[in-house]
């Protein structure tokens, strides 16, 4: 069956009515930015994408203000034009979802998403200086502002970064940003283990040579670095004096650009297994690798050994149980739960605030709770 | 006298001082609990001096067991919590009520674990902050957040307020360099968020917890993220003679795409007073800008050339470079002693507001005509790369009026900074000092959902009372447990 409404306000006064008719009713609504991230439901598709604009980029300001449906690629390339960057560099979903669409900043938001430059930037939330949302009884709410520091109140922003929608409906986001690399280059080595390459990364993460990538996949280890022209040289020639390595190579800007581009969105893993994103202690890594490989599939290593990305058939049970924060990025069939339930008074504590800003539980109902 | 008002202690735990006393040194070890008037009177305040009340009694434990047990008996019976690191906050955050129990974290002072492989530290919060650097620079790695206090401020402190400091143009505050903390609710329960993985997994408990000035739990341990340390760093000095002009080179020096860790700004008052106390040799001019970059020798002399392109194109006073560690230190050295200069002038109120760079050399002028109107100096010193001012107003506490007039002042100078598109605090936290202006910067709403927030984890609201949110839109949720 197929009957979804097609909810598709024009701006935050409409949606928060949408809301409070909506909460009044119990009823519950899906949110969708771009649709690049997590498949529909049944429910209603509250659509944000007519909720989109620049509302002011200031770059001498490292500033970012955008309606929550605007286009990351739009903004992308208005950036670009500044010299500037969003420096968590957020993924596009599409090739690891094997979904559609066209990213929009509030779901990258709205899900944290952050790239191979987490490691050295952060992740998304802590470029976020400020949010308007409407939560789930349709009260139009802001939190933060456009300034770099803030600690006036209660941090919402961040606890609405990663929340997928279950606490508000974003509307607009502020965000840093940050002078984009002047020049950037890669060297790449021969590790045919895991082990090999948490080696590499722990020597050159532990320099002053501000990597700003570090990851590995089928034999091969990468360590991005970035600077002005004379900084990228004497960084390149340090790490790969430090690192001894036979074989290392060096990928220039170019080459550099499509292969963090291409391990950002993971396209060495598109297709049919179901795939997981497992957030580790670097050092643990070798060791749940090993564990990986033995339930059958592939994987790779990002954010310095960090990000696990496994694409298989392991049982989610048995993912769980090796790294407890795994999430399900692409079913594939699988029926599990996106996210890992909380437990305890964590669980708790999530539930009393999905009842403060959601008390009819109508925002994407289920979808965090495990 | 002062104008920020307390509620009334309550007299039905007031009367009761005796039990709770005892409730408390039952759970607790020996020496754990102070009671004494003498003693308590060392925690009556916190650096908001215009602002005294020793508690009922404070706490000093020294696991998160012993700090979930003084909880425990508190929430069991009614009585409020004030948590407290070193009491160094500006904005009364640790400041206790009569009818309070203080929790300090100065004896949680042990470093648990230091992984350089993973890059973190988990240390007790009662360490402090300068401490955490110290213990990591021979293993070459440091701590970014760097508070002006950093000497005597714990990390339990610098969580609860989301400390700055002078580097985080570069680094962030401590929210982005903070990975994860084992926290005591108020029911006594102790969790853990986030952790040596790079988070956060679930809703981002740790980034809400992080800056809530003590209104959720108390942090007793926590994951800090560790850096390399930089080969080394350098500062520049550039004068002009408009402080509009240094606005500009300010914005233009961002814009260029060079990062430098800081930016800081001196007015014309405030040189004149640095140069009377530290005799820096700063230029009698308008306004100073001093920018550190930092990486390998040959990498700063790169960075510093292009700063002086941008600089020479708004024809500075001057452009000192330091060429040596020595140089280095005198361009620092009168930034450095700028809040020690001021206090030799007389009293002064440090406030914090934030506003747009680009708003900068309008909200300077304002300020200026504000002084006069209210008839007191002001002097402006402050981390311009990411517009966090801290106008310094010179008052007399002695003079009858006057702190009141200045706080006059102040309110009317962060209303200005939330006019131009700024926040009351950047880093030092609203406390009691800013409790009545939220309302300026949040509509009704926004701030009930703070306090839903708050109610989730504190629905007796014991923790850190009369503080964050203005009285009058919190006393439904106090009033509703009274």
């Amino acid at each position: 069956m197929d009957s979804m409404t097609d909810l598709a306000p024009v701006d935050e006064a409409e949606l928060a009515a949408i809301l409070r008719d909506r909460c009044a009713a119990r009823d519950p609504v899906w949110i969708k930015g771009g649709g690049t991230r997590i498949a529909p439901r049944r429910d209603a598709v509250l659509d944000l994408t007519r909720l989109s604009g620049v509302v002011t980029y200031e770059p001498g300001e490292m500033t970012l203000i955008a309606r929550a449906g605007t286009s990351l690629a739009q903004i992308r390339e208005m950036l670009a034009a500044e010299g500037q960057a969003l420096a968590f560099d957020p993924p596009d979903a599409r090739g690891m979802t094997g979904r559609g669409g066209d990213s929009t900043i509030g779901g990258v938001v709205a899900a944290n998403a952050s790239g191979p430059r987490r490691l050295f930037a952060g992740a998304c939330r802590d470029h976020l200086l400020g949010v308007r949302f409407v939560d789930g009884q349709g009260r139009r709410l802001k939190n933060g502002g456009r300034v770099m520091k803030n600690v006036t109140g209660l941090d919402l922003s961040k606890l609405l970064a990663g929340s997928f929608g279950t606490l508000g409906v974003l509307t607009e986001v502020a965000l840093k940003t940050l002078p984009a690399a002047h020049d950037q280059a890669t060297l790449q080595f021969d590790a045919p283990t895991e082990a090999d390459a948490l080696a590499l990364f722990t020597a050159a993460l532990a320099t002053p040579f501000e990597v700003s990538g570090a990851a590995w996949h089928g034999g091969a280890a990468w360590l991005r670095i970035e600077g002005l022209p004379a900084q990228l040289t004497y960084r390149r020639d340090q790490l790969l004096a430090l690192l001894d390595r036979k074989g290392a190579q060096v990928l220039d800007a170019a080459a550099t650009a499509t292969r963090w581009q291409d391990l950002r969105d993971v396209r060495h893993f598109q297709g049919a297994m179901p795939l997981w994103r497992l957030l580790v202690k670097p050092t643990d890594a070798p060791r749940i690798a090993d564990a990986l490989r033995g339930l059958g599939g592939d994987l790779s290593l990002d954010w310095g050994g960090g990000l696990i990305w496994y694409a298989g058939p392991a049982a989610p049970a048995d993912l769980r149980e090796l790294a407890p924060h795994a999430t399900l990025i692409r079913p594939a069939g699988l029926t599990a739960p996106i996210f890992p339930a909380p437990a305890g008074p964590v669980a708790r504590l999530s539930q009393g605030l999905r009842r403060s800003f959601d008390p009819a539980g109508i925002l994407n109902p289920g979808l965090m709770d495990g | 006298m002062s104008s920020i008002v307390m509620p009334q202690p309550d007299e039905r735990i007031l009367s009761r001082a005796p039990q709770i006393v005892a409730a408390l040194r039952q759970a607790l070890p020996e020496n754990a609990v102070i009671s004494d008037l003498v003693e308590t009177r060392a925690y009556e305040c916190d650096a908001l001096t215009a602002y005294r009340c020793p508690p009922l009694a404070v706490v000093l434990p020294r696991s998160t067991a012993e700090v979930a047990a003084a909880m425990r008996v508190c929430a069991d019976m009614g009585v409020p919590v004030v948590p407290r690191g070193a009491g160094t906050s500006l904005a009364g955050g640790a400041l206790p009520t009569a009818d309070c129990v203080v929790i300090g974290t100065m004896r949680l002072n042990s470093f648990l674990e230091i992984d350089t492989q993973n890059r973190f530290a988990r240390v007790q919060t009662g360490v402090t902050n300068l401490s955490v650097s110290a213990e990591l620079e021979p293993l070459g790695f440091f701590y970014a957040p760097d508070p002006s206090s950093q000497l005597a401020c714990t990390i339990a402190g610098n969580i609860a307020m989301n400390s700055g400091g002078a580097h985080c143009l570069k680094y962030g505050v401590t929210t982005n360099n903070l990975m994860g903390a084992t926290v005591v609710l108020t029911t006594g329960e102790v969790i853990e968020l986030g952790g040596p993985e790079m988070g956060p997994q679930g809703l981002d408990l740790l980034g809400l917890l992080c800056g809530s000035e003590g209104q959720l739990g108390i942090v007793t341990e926590a994951v800090l993220k560790i850096l390399p340390r930089p080969e080394g760093a350098r500062p520049v000095l550039i004068g002009f003679d408009d402080a509009e002009v240094a606005g500009e080179c300010v914005a233009r020096i961002i814009r260029s795409g060079i990062l430098p860790v800081a930016i800081e700004y001196m007015d014309e008052p405030c040189l004149r007073a640095v140069e009377a106390f530290a005799k820096a040799g700063y230029p009698k001019c308008a306004a100073v800008l001093i920018v550190e970059v930092e990486g390998s020798a040959q990498e700063i002399s790169d960075q510093i050339a292009r700063i002086r392109a941008i600089a020479d194109a708004l024809n500075p006073v001057e452009f000192r470079e330091s060429r040596n560690a020595d140089e280095a230190l005198a361009i620092w050295k009168g930034r450095k002693s700028a809040f020690g200069a001021m206090g030799v002038l007389g009293d002064y109120i440090c406030l914090d507001g934030t506003v747009p760079v680009g708003q900068l050399p309008f909200t300077l002028r304002r300020i200026g005509e504000l002084s006069r109107h209210h008839g007191l100096e002001v002097a402006n010193v402050f981390h311009a790369g990411d517009g966090n001012m801290h106008p310094l107003i010179l008052f007399n506490a002695n003079e009858p009026g006057q702190l009141e007039r200045a706080e006059a002042f102040g309110g009317d100078i962060l209303r200005l900074c939330v006019e131009v598109g700024g926040c009351l605090t950047g880093e030092h936290g609203v406390g009691i000092e800013k409790r009545d202006l939220m309302s300026t910067q949040y509509g009704p709403d926004d701030l009930a959902i703070q306090m839903e927030v708050k109610d989730v984890f504190d629905p007796q609201w014991l923790l850190n009372p009369a503080k964050v949110f203005p009285l009058d839109a919190s006393q439904p949720f106090r009033e509703r447990v009274a």
